[in-house]
Order: C-alpha cells, then structure tokens, then sequence
C-alpha cells in the first residue's frame, strides 16, 4: 500500500481485529484442544534473524523415552506428541545391542562376500553413486508393546511407553539388489548374513528373496545423514520387518544357502507358543494401530466435540481401514485415512467424537489388504499363549473418565 | 563363428541375464538406461574377508581351530563374564545364562536360558567369540571362548564338567530346545496366528 495512512474501513477492521484480540486476552483461562491453557496473543518483540541451523520452539521440546542407561538399551519416540506419520530423525526410537558406535563416513566401509564372483568392498561415495531410492516406511521393534499385551500393566502408561519402539522416516539408499547384482550372486545362494558394525557386531540372517524384493542400503533419513544412533553412515532397511533385521552400522553381508542361527534369531527375536513350538524367522509386523489422542497423560477438559487420532500400519503392505470404537468394542465406526495411504507405512486415522462427558472406553482396530484385521487381546492369547514378548499387536484401548481424566486400559476385549 | 550365429549367440546371452534378472524379482528395479554392472566398489580381497568373516554356524563354517575344557571355562568365566551374568551364571544383572525351568505343558519357559531354550551350541560361538564380554567384545581367545562355552554347557547339565571342546564337538551337540523351534508358521492372510 502506497499511503501509509489508514482508510477509516481499514482502521475499523484493525480497531475491531483488536477489540478481539482484547477479548481473547480476558480469556486467560482458555485451553487448547490438549487442554493447554491458551494465553492470549502477544503484539510481536523484533524478531531474531536468520540462523543456520534451526531450533524447536522453547515450549514444543518433546523428548525420547530412555531405556537403562545400557549399552545394550532403547528409547521411545513420544508417538503422543507428533501430528502426520513422520518422526522427527531426532526423535525415531533407538534399538541398540551395543550402544552407538562413531563411525565415520571416510572409514566406512561395506564388504559382500560369500557366495558371489566378485566380493566388493563398497565405500560410503561408491553406495552414494548408484541410482537411489526413497521410501516412507515405519520401522518397529518386534518387542514394541509387551505393555500393550499385559492384562496387569499401569492405566499411568502413555502411547510412547506402550509403543513408542515405532517410528516413520523417509529413507533413501540404494536397493540391495543392485549391490547384489554388481557382486553377482552364485545359484544356490539362498540366505544372506547382515552384521553390523556395532561393538556387539550384531548379526541376522535374511532371506535372498527379501534383499532383492525392497531392501535398502539406506545412508539418508527424512532428507539427512542417516543419524548415529540410526546407523550412520549406512544401515540395512527391509520394510515392514522387524525392527531388528535392519542392521546399523551395516559393515559386512555374507552370501549364503543357509540361516547362520545367530544368536538374536535363536534365543531372543523368536515366539515361543502355547503349543510347545518357537516360532523362528517371524519377520513381518502384523497390523496394529494405536490411539495417540486423547490417550494418557491428556485430560479433556470439556465434553462436546473431539477428533480422536491414532496411527495404523500393517508390515504386509497397505492399511485398508481402521476401525474406531468409542463404548468398549461394542460398536466400531470407520475412521477417516489421511493420504497418502502407502505400503509399510504409518498412516493417521482420525475419527470425530462427540463425547458427553461420561466414562468410556476408546480403542481402534486396523485392517490390512490382507484381509488381516488386528486382533483382540482374547484372540492373540488364544493363538500364541501369554508367554510370547515379541509382535504383540492386540487392541489397545484408552478410559475417558467423568471428567476427563484418561488412562490406559490394559488388557481390552480379554 | 559367423557373424549371423555370433548374433544368435549373444542374443541368447542377453535373454538369459534377462530370465535371471526377472526371475530374481530385480529387473523392474535397475532403471531404465542401466548396465548390467556399474563397476563401483574395489574388489575385497582374502585378508581383508578374513579379518571381518569371523561368524559361525551349526554346520561348523567359520568355526576355528582349537579347544577349551569346562575346568578353564570355570576361571575364565568368573573372571570375565561373572560381573554381568552372577557367580553361577544365574543371578544376573544380565540376562540367565544357566538353568531356567523346564518347557512343560503349561507353556514356554518364563526364563529362558542357554539350557532351556538356545537351539543350537554353534550360536554360543558366533555370539560370545564376536560380541562378548560386553566391556572388550571379541577379546577371548578361540581356547578361551571354547573353554567358557564348555563351562556353561556343562552347568546347563549338557555335556560332562569335564568336557573339552573343539569344533567338531560342538557341532555334534544336540541341544535341548533343537525341536522346538519351526519357521515362520503364520499364513499372511486374515488368520490370526
């Protein structure tokens, strides 16, 4: 605007912009929908100026949950605290067998041999020059939720606690199968060994047919390095698979035409069941969602209209609807998807609810293209027994109390 | 050859890189305009595989030369591992090595133990001659790892207490929980499994 002077139009609408601003200010005891209290908006100091690096705003800080302070330990992602299906880098969950090695980029280095005509050692330059990939994939601990799975757990548990050991990035890399097309696979070769170069050189073995269907070698996550405690420089990715399986740190592949039976695909990544057997080489994550509002530590602070949020993913390919109950798994209402609705990938389900300030219980069920619809706690018992930790994906239900209160209700439709 | 049958030949060649490309599920993958090899990477040579290749499997690859008694294992084990996994290698904090109850009827093993639920002997070598003790992994000798390993077979009542064993002895052990263990059995469609 050339005249700097105010139109009386133009200063109505600015006087009467203000005499609202005046109003919410009275308002001080307002609460946002996560029942924050609201304070009124500020007439804005001088900003700062550019910086080279960005920060968080000083009141969002959410944090990771931390395991033992061990070297074998893990971290949980505040799955509550994030909106979309992205985690920050910084705050995907961790994993770790033998802490966080420092490696860096111009001493890594990743070897294939065994059963191939031209072992090759493969810089982090080399990985980088070949045609990339990008994919949005979540990637979740096989022991995520055992708390989820626990008829006697503590309503005081929150989303990140129950399963924050999932997480969803973006990673690019280069498909294994191009690697293993450059070293040339001999026939026979049916296995590969995975092991990381971590202090405990933490290995797993994996199926031919899964490295060249979609494994990455992946050195990027949501656009970045891939970070330390991801396995910079570069790391294995199989999606939809166990967390365990993609190796950081990846330093060395093994061709092979068997299982090496390492020591976390024989006593520790594997189901033993109610029927006698342990189930070996479970790779793929069932269906599972989670509400993550209102979930605890929320309290609503009124009845009336509140969009009930969550995340689904099925390891097996797409979600195809999720399913959301607002009395205690009586009635089930399908809940909308946010697109994109990708193939081993979080997706945000979102539900509207009218609440009438009584008590209830909420939960959701997810449903594959598989025909897979995620089960209740009564099902999975049924199938496999209590004692089993891992891929524990039953129902996971939240109590609004009269008032407002919510906690988690352990052990739903048992 | 004549040029003609040249032609033939090579033409045959192609189509059989591309059967097998095809076959293997990756000839969507490489983009459109690639070579058959790009050639990146240096090739890796046998010192260089011999220094990292140090896994070892039920069938003894990778599995090294010498041997260890459960009487060694008994000092080295207190020596090396009893600060993590307890005197008798039951107490903790780290995970139970020995013991653990048996796998009745009434379900699997609440505490899982080398004893109770690791189905294969050679895995003990893979894992403790690469990943332990924690504080120095990769520190114990070939004798030294046979001999700690002789030491908790023989506490889980697997071999004798006076054991000595090599590779070849340690693949030969039948572990108790060997039969449990089966592949992945759930079927990928609607059942829960």
């Amino acid at each position: 605007m050339n005249d700097p002077a105010l139109s009386r139009r133009e200063w109505l609408a600015a006087a009467s912009a203000s005499a609202v601003a005046a109003l919410v200010k009275t308002r001080a005891d307002a609460i946002d929908a996560l029942g924050r209290q609201v304070l009124a908006p500020t007439d804005p100091a001088l900003g700062h100026v550019v910086t080279v690096l960005g920060t968080r705003a000083p009141g969002e800080q959410p944090r990771r949950l931390l395991g033992p302070l061990e070297l074998s330990s893990q971290s949980y992602s505040p799955l509550h605290l994030l909106d979309g299906i992205i985690t920050p880098a910084d705050l995907h969950y961790e994993r770790h067998h033998g802490g966080v090695p420092s490696i860096g980029a111009a001493d890594y280095a990743l070897l294939i041999h065994g059963m191939v005509e031209r072992p090759t050692v493969f810089t982090l330059g080399d990985l980088k020059r070949f045609p990339a990939v990008s994919r949005l994939n979540f990637l979740e601990c096989s022991g995520n939720g055992k708390l989820g799975f626990d008829q006697h757990a503590a309503p005081q548990l929150t989303p990140q606690q129950i399963d924050g050991l999932f997480s969803t990035s973006e990673w690019t890399g280069v498909p294994l199968a191009t690697l293993l097309r450059e070293v040339g696979v001999r026939s026979g070769a049916s296995w590969l060994l995975a092991e990381g170069g971590d202090s405990a050189h933490m290995d797993r073995s994996i199926p031919m047919e899964k490295a060249l269907d979609d494994a990455l070698i992946a050195y990027a996550q949501n656009g970045e390095a891939v970070r330390p405690e991801q396995g910079y420089p570069a790391r294995l990715f199989l999606p939809g698979w166990e967390g365990n399986t993609s190796v950081k740190w990846i330093r060395r592949i093994e061709v092979t035409d068997r299982p090496t039976m390492t020591r976390e695909e024989t006593s520790k990544y594997t189901d033993p069941l109610n029927d006698g057997t342990a189930r070996q080489f479970s790779f793929v994550m069932d269906a599972k969602s989670i509400i993550t509002f209102p979930a605890y530590p929320w309290v609503l602070p009124e009845r009336g209209w509140w969009e009930v949020r969550g995340l689904a993913w099925t390891g097996r390919g797409r979600i195809t609807g999720v399913d959301v109950s607002t009395d205690g798994g009586r009635h089930w209402d399908a809940a909308e998807l946010q697109e994109p609705v990708l193939p081993k990938c979080a997706v945000r389900f979102r539900h509207l609810w009218n609440w009438d300030g009584g008590d209830a219980v909420i939960m959701s069920r997810a449903v594959d293209e598989t025909g897979y619809v995620q089960p209740t706690f009564r099902e999975l018992a049924a199938a496999r027994g209590t004692r089993t930790f891992y891929h524990t994906n039953n129902v996971r239900a939240w109590r609004v109390a009269t008032g407002g209160a919510v906690t988690f209700e352990p052990g739903a439709l048992a | 050859m004549s040029r003609r049958a040249r032609r033939a030949a090579m033409a045959v060649a192609v189509l059989g890189a591309l059967a097998t490309a095809c076959a293997r599920g990756d000839a969507a993958r490489a983009p459109a305009g690639a070579p058959p090899r790009f050639a990146f990477g240096s090739p890796a040579d046998s010192v260089l595989i011999t220094r990292l290749d140090h896994d070892a499997r039920p069938d003894g690859h990778g599995l090294p030369p010498g041997q260890g008694s459960a009487a060694q294992g008994a000092a080295i084990y207190t020596a090396r591992c009893a600060a993590c996994h307890g005197r008798s290698g039951s107490e903790g904090p780290a995970p139970a090595l020995v013991g653990g109850d048996a796998w009745g009827n009434d379900g699997p093993p609440a505490v899982q133990t080398i004893g109770n639920y690791w189905p294969y002997a050679t895995t003990l070598y893979d894992y403790i001659g690469r990943a332990m003790p924690q504080n120095a992994p990769g520190s114990l000798t070939p004798n030294e790892t046979y001999a700690v390993i002789a030491w908790l077979l023989a506490r889980n009542g697997i071999v004798a207490s006076d054991a000595v064993l090599d590779s070849a002895k340690l693949v030969a052990i039948r572990m108790p929980a060997r039969d449990r263990f089966v592949r992945d059995d759930r079927t990928g469609g609607p059942e829960v499994r």
